[in-house]
């Protein structure tokens, strides 16, 4: 869609200002995150076997056969390491998704009343105050641990945070001049929720998602380190530098580093990612 | 004519205005005076529909003044230019057609550039940006304009400015109340002039 401007001038190649160097790192950012949770949620689909052992193969060095070695069970760490990270996207995006409509249904609720704002304010402030992976614990433990377990525990926990920004920008747009100008004008309240509501809330939104996820992932690699997150026969990273600890000791540093780099990246991917979404939402940002 | 009458209004204990009459007429430029907290900002947005107040009425050629969805009302208040005044997310070109097209004279009047037309509000000026909050506001059908110290951001020259824009629209007959503390300015551009004091919630002809 091309933007005319009132007078009809074309206003494409708009942005040339600051603000265009928050755009294209926010294309860049943006290509390499979701080409990278692309590639990480394709890992099924690879020929790969992360449960087969190879009982003559155990505690190998990376070397041509298997790249990334293998561990004391003789498992292939590259394969492991892949299907590994797409256990963890899928209960990143998973957990991230749930936890995003939790925070936007009580940022919602908020506006339709006073009490119902006190409620929400309660239980956020109720949500922030308690420690954080303690409550994850004890969720996912009163879910019966697992995928689901994981899940729900950090969907259930990270909520607030979101939920108190989206909810302030939404009073705050509700409270401000131009929305009591727009109705001035004669538009409707539908109209106003489009056009001042809407295109203020989603940025947020979506840049909260993105940063709820790597939290999510790290999470899901605690929790299953400690053995209460994903079944121990799938492979997950937080098992699998579970069982380095014995590989560590005998030296096998492979097993150890490559699931924890490849964590590391995701999970970087996403909070750099969401933070430059963030910038990008802030019309003030990069126009000093 | 815009006509309040026996305006009363208290936030709370405080009384701010009482039985207040006030009258303006197309084409008219309409001082208003008085210190913080006089109830300035009250009468004015009570005069353009935005509050109403605990008595009185305020009508438009005899018909009651209310708003509607789907209507600009005809009497547009503008708020001294700030973040909030704009939505801060919408181009200059959005922004002039937030209720309508907007009326290519009155964008001339008040020297709207089309160059703007593609920046955010953060990227103009103070008096530029208040010249763009109010050329949104002078519809075809605005009669009426309560300007809320708009002028007090900006610099002199830029309030000068602006002041002979309103008077060039004032001369279109779109009346205009003109609120600020600036003596100076109001004596320069307005015949007529109110005062509001503090404790005393009357208007008194300056």
């Amino acid at each position: 869609m091309t933007e005319t401007a009132f007078d009809g001038t074309d206003m494409t190649g708009a942005g040339r200002t600051p603000r265009g160097a928050v755009r294209r790192q926010l294309r860049r950012r943006g290509a390499v995150t979701i080409g990278l949770l692309a590639a990480v949620l394709a890992v099924p689909l690879l020929p790969l076997d992360p449960l087969s052992v190879d009982p003559f193969a155990r505690g190998l060095p990376p070397a041509f056969a298997f790249p990334f070695g293998t561990d004391l069970l003789g498992r292939d760490v590259l394969a492991r390491t892949l299907a590994a990270l797409a256990v963890s996207a899928q209960v990143g995006l998973a957990a991230a998704a749930v936890s995003t409509a939790i925070a936007l249904a009580f940022a919602v609720a908020a506006t339709f009343s006073q009490t119902a704002d006190r409620i929400v304010g309660v239980l956020t402030e109720l949500a922030l105050g308690l420690p954080h992976f303690v409550l994850v614990l004890m969720v996912a433990y009163a879910a019966g641990g697992g995928m689901t377990g994981v899940i729900l525990g950090v969907a259930l926990t990270h909520w607030p945070r979101l939920s108190r920004v989206l909810r302030h920008e939404a009073q705050t747009v509700a409270a401000a001049d131009y929305v009591r100008i727009s109705r001035a004008l004669g538009r409707s309240r539908g109209w106003i929720a489009r056009h001042h509501m809407v295109p203020h809330l989603l940025p947020q939104l979506v840049a909260g998602f993105v940063l709820i996820f790597p939290h999510a992932i790290l999470h899901e690699a605690g929790l299953s380190f400690i053995g209460l997150g994903i079944e121990p026969h799938l492979p997950s990273i937080g098992i699998m530098l579970a069982d380095s600890l014995r590989g560590l000791m005998a030296g096998h540093w492979w097993v150890a580093l490559f699931p924890g780099l490849g964590l590391v990246l995701l999970a970087l991917a996403f909070e750099m990612f969401g933070e430059t979404l963030r910038r990008a939402a802030d019309p003030r940002e990069g126009v000093a | 004519m815009l006509k309040a009458r026996a305006i009363t209004h208290a936030f709370g204990a405080v009384s701010v205005l009482d039985e207040v009459d006030f009258d303006l007429s197309p084409g008219e430029i309409i001082g208003l005076a008085g210190p913080s907290g006089a109830g300035k900002s009250t009468l004015g947005r009570i005069l353009a529909g935005h509050l109403l107040p605990n008595a009185g009425r305020v009508e438009i050629d005899g018909a009651p003044l209310m708003l509607r969805a789907g209507l600009p009302c005809p009497v547009q208040y503008a708020p001294q230019t700030s973040e909030m005044s704009v939505d801060p997310r919408w181009r200059v070109n959005r922004i002039l057609r937030n209720g309508a097209t907007p009326d290519p004279e009155s964008l001339r009047i008040l020297g709207i550039q089309p160059e703007w037309a593609s920046r955010f509000p953060a990227e103009l000026s103070g008096g530029e940006l208040t010249r763009v909050s109010l050329a949104r506001m002078v519809l075809p059908s605005t009669r009426y304009l309560v300007c809320d110290e708009i002028t007090a951001p900006l610099d002199a020259l830029s309030a000068e400015d602006t002041l002979w824009a309103l008077r060039r629209l004032a001369g279109r007959g779109v009346g205009i109340l003109l609120i600020s503390h600036n003596q100076n300015l109001l004596k320069r551009h307005v015949k007529r002039r109110y005062q509001l004091c503090f404790g005393h919630p009357r208007l008194q002809v300056d």
